[in-house]
């Protein structure tokens, strides 16, 4: 018998014309932590789709436990005891833990559902990882965090070898991912073999064993992650050596005594959030640093006229104003990258031309009342030129692209609408590392030509390349402001943001 | 990476209201051969008899493609209906009588608009509401009564009148038709209406004032529901308070065939107006065929859903 519980053997796999994975092989031992990383389009989620049956391979061989399995449905693949953790959250907010876990698999007395028997098994599963939770508690009580922890439970109540998680980190805090680690480790010490799908290189070497890299639809490189270093991953991601530096801190210029653009004065959002000020002048990147869930994401969403303030004042250019929609404050001249591409940024069903001029096309007319098509085309083309956007068409369905070609996109919106306070909140979320730098580069060409910049992100590594300034937020409160010269390494930033 | 195929599959659903269409025709065409269906007579009757409901079909694309749904439409013709007999018999004044009628069918869409956007209420609960109240009210201003109309002039516009062999309800429906098309397709507010029904929050965050579309597009409903409900007093030279009955489920059946979607974001003009036309086709054939009235609704039914589940079919096939 082979040493591997599962084999992946020369999978190809093409979407019409174009070959997205190319006799691409994958091997997962017993009980191991093993990281799939590589570009967006790489192919990472299309072999683990092909693996729990989302998709079906054109050719190759799959061996589960030395046997040669066929999988045609994610019921052949959980018959195999495969399961994959979904990005988008796959449990019923309105139904119970219980009822979540049990959904399609209730415990039945006769022709009734054994309640009774169902709340010891969760019980069960819900202690073997270490959750404190009530089987009764609905979902959509839960934070994201515990949400996520339920999926996994629910998963393993199945009785899995081989768990797949894409993007798990995404949406948690950082306790939250420390807990998700932990669950991982116990379920290694249970033998279950887990795939780690991430775009976060310490995550990946601090709870992986090994990491396989694809690039274009082809196996790069499988390593023990003992052995490397996060810039050799990065490297063999891109293909280039050099690329592993993109986050590099490049010094701005900018009038740092002219007058402020914008002036927030004892901005009260809510109880916790109850005394913010800073201020930000034409030109300048600053930085929102804090931990998820310390009020960056409302900040930015008042100042968008999202969320009412309860006190307070917000000036432009010295004269107070109050935003009562986001359409006041776009008037005004703000934008917003949202933090939820998909929900807040995008209309996923509609083109990337419409998306791209959403925020514009009632300025984008003719004859007073029609659109002007041909200014429209030249517009959306020159973004798609401008910020290297890859599709094949302006008309093809946004949701066609990938993530960072998205997200791409929802900054043209703003782009377009030439706003004078551009506001980023996560603009990096999902987005692969190539993409991240290209991101970062617009952000800067945008601040360069006298646009003001308001950045949030989790990712400190990213703060750091990009602000000028960098405000700490904890909880709620205000507790530094640093410069970013000042600032030398990133743990001094991490540390910062860690500090009451 | 799959967009080609995609594309293809695109069309397909796109032009399934066609397709659909020129299958129903040619199996009429064949089985009612000695019925005189395919007559020219019969066919310019077909896109007589369905003028109304592909006038407010018009309106329906934007309701739907904003992700509303607006079931008010057929009591406000009946009320428009009304109104419109009781003014030219009290005045014989047309203008007062199609302001007065638009006035109304404005209103009405302006409450349902404020009941959507300001009280929160889900649009089908709000029009479901709406369009009891207003049939309720068609009812009791002259008792059931039906109100003649004797102003020829006001019949000859609006229902019976003929320009050649065309009749002015199909010149109605053309101009609808030409002015819905270009504001749909070639104006900031069609696309808007498309981005509020395709993602609210996304359009919100867009600094689109997706309420104010909301109010717009309801008001649009009502005054051409109105408008609809001038059109039915003009063809049966009376108001009668029973005028549009079922009309809102034909409206929301042809504009789906058309290629809208239930959930918003979607919608075609041209296609709504081909599926009325295929609405009207089918209740035509079914006349024709001999088919007694209660047959005939049972028939009509099971091919609407037969239609509805080709073109769904088409959609879904999309997104494998």
């Amino acid at each position: 018998m082979s040493q591997y519980i599962l084999e992946l053997k020369n999978i190809n796999k093409s979407f019409g014309a174009v070959k997205v994975l190319k006799d691409v092989s994958f091997e997962l031992l017993p009980a191991e932590v093993h990281a799939l990383v590589g570009g967006n389009g790489a192919g990472k989620s299309t072999l683990m789709k092909i693996m729990t049956g989302v998709y079906t391979k054109d050719s190759g061989e799959i061996i589960i436990n030395g046997e040669n399995k066929e999988i045609h449905s994610t019921n052949d693949a959980k018959a195999n005891g495969i399961a994959m953790i979904f990005q988008e959250m796959s449990l019923v907010p309105t139904l119970s833990i219980m009822e979540n876990i049990f959904l399609g698999s209730e415990i039945k007395k006769g022709a009734f559902r054994d309640v009774a028997a169902m709340k010891v098994k969760t019980k069960e599963v819900l202690e073997k990882l270490g959750l404190e939770l009530d089987p009764d508690t609905r979902v959509s009580d839960l934070s994201v965090g515990m949400t996520q922890m339920v999926e996994i439970a629910k998963a393993v109540s199945k009785d899995v070898k081989i768990l797949v998680f894409d993007e798990p980190s995404a949406a948690l805090s950082d306790s939250e991912t420390a807990r998700l680690f932990q669950i991982i480790r116990q379920l290694k010490e249970n033998g279950v073999s887990m795939v780690y799908i991430s775009h976060r290189m310490n995550e990946i070497l601090e709870i992986c064993d090994r990491v396989s890299i694809l690039r274009d639809g082809q196996n790069v490189t499988t390593l023990n992650t003992s052995d490397v270093k996060m810039e050799d991953i990065i490297a063999y991601m891109l293909g280039d050596a050099n690329a592993g530096h993109q986050f590099e801190w490049i010094p701005r210029t900018y009038d740092e005594n002219g007058q402020d653009v914008l002036e927030v004065k004892n901005l009260k959002i809510n109880e916790k959030l109850n005394d913010v000020s800073f201020s930000l002048k034409k030109g300048e990147i600053l930085g929102l640093a804090g931990l998820m869930g310390s009020g960056r994401t409302e900040i930015m969403e008042t100042l968008f006229g999202i969320r009412k303030p309860l006190g307070g004042q917000i000036l432009i250019d010295g004269k107070e104003i109050v935003n009562h929609s986001p359409a006041d404050a776009v008037k005004k001249g703000f934008g917003l990258v949202p933090e939820n591409r998909r929900r807040e940024g995008l209309i996923l069903i509609h083109s990337v031309r419409e998306n791209a001029i959403l925020p514009v096309s009632a300025k984008l007319i003719k004859h007073k009342i029609f659109n002007d098509d041909k200014r429209i085309n030249r517009i959306v083309s020159d973004n798609i030129n401008d910020l290297g956007v890859k599709t094949n068409d302006m008309n093809d369905e946004i949701s066609l692209l990938s993530g960072g070609n998205q997200q791409k996109i929802v900054i043209a919106k703003w782009l377009n609408s030439d706003p004078k306070i551009l506001m980023f909140d996560e603009p990096t979320a999902g987005v692969d590392i190539g993409a991240k730098g290209e991101i970062i580069k617009i952000i800067r060409k945008y601040a360069d030509n006298g646009g003001s910049v308001i950045f949030a992100s989790s990712e400190i590594a990213e703060m750091m390349a990009v602000c000028d300034h960098i405000i700490t937020i904890f909880d709620g409160r205000i507790t530094g402001e640093l410069k970013r010269e000042d600032i030398r390494t990133e743990e001094e930033l991490q540390n910062a943001i860690q500090r009451k | 990476m799959q967009s080609k195929e995609n594309k293809k599959k695109i069309q397909l659903s796109k032009y399934m209201v066609y397709i659909v269409l020129v299958i129903v025709f040619v199996f009429f065409a064949i089985i009612l051969s000695r019925k005189g269906f395919t007559n020219p007579t019969n066919l310019l009757n077909i896109l007589r008899q369905t003028a109304m409901v592909s006038v407010m079909a018009v309106a329906g694309v934007f309701v739907l493609g904003a992700g509303q749904i607006d079931l008010t439409v057929g009591s406000n013709a009946a009320m428009s209906a009304m109104i419109a007999s009781l003014i030219l018999q009290e005045t014989n004044s047309i203008i007062l009588a199609l302001l007065a009628c638009l006035a109304f069918g404005i209103g009405i869409g302006c409450i349902n608009g404020l009941l959507v956007t300001r009280l929160r209420l889900p649009a089908f609960l709000a029009t479901l509401g709406m369009m009891q109240a207003v049939r309720g009210l068609a009812m009791w201003i002259t008792n059931t009564a039906a109100v003649p109309i004797s102003n020829n002039t006001f019949n000859q516009i609006f229902g019976t009148g003929f320009i050649g062999p065309i009749s002015v309800l199909i010149l109605w429906t053309l101009v609808f038709y030409i002015l819905g098309y270009i504001v749909f397709n070639k104006t900031p507010f069609g696309k808007h209406s498309l981005a509020t029904g395709g993602n609210e929050t996304a359009a919100r965050y867009s600094g689109i004032r997706v309420n104010r579309i909301k109010m717009y597009v309801f008001m649009l409903s009502g005054a051409l529901s109105a408008f609809a409900g001038v059109l039915y007093a003009g063809r049966m030279q009376s108001g009668r308070y029973s005028f549009g009955d079922g009309d809102e489920m034909s409206v929301i059946a042809a504009v789906v065939l058309g290629g809208a979607s239930m959930a918003g974001g979607t919608g075609s003009m041209i296609g709504a107006l081909v599926g009325s036309i295929l609405m009207g086709m089918i209740s035509n054939a079914l006349i024709l065929a001999g088919l007694t009235s209660a047959q005939q609704k049972i028939v009509n039914g099971l091919i609407i859903i037969a239609a509805v589940a080709l073109s769904n079919l088409a959609q879904r096939r999309k997104k494998d």
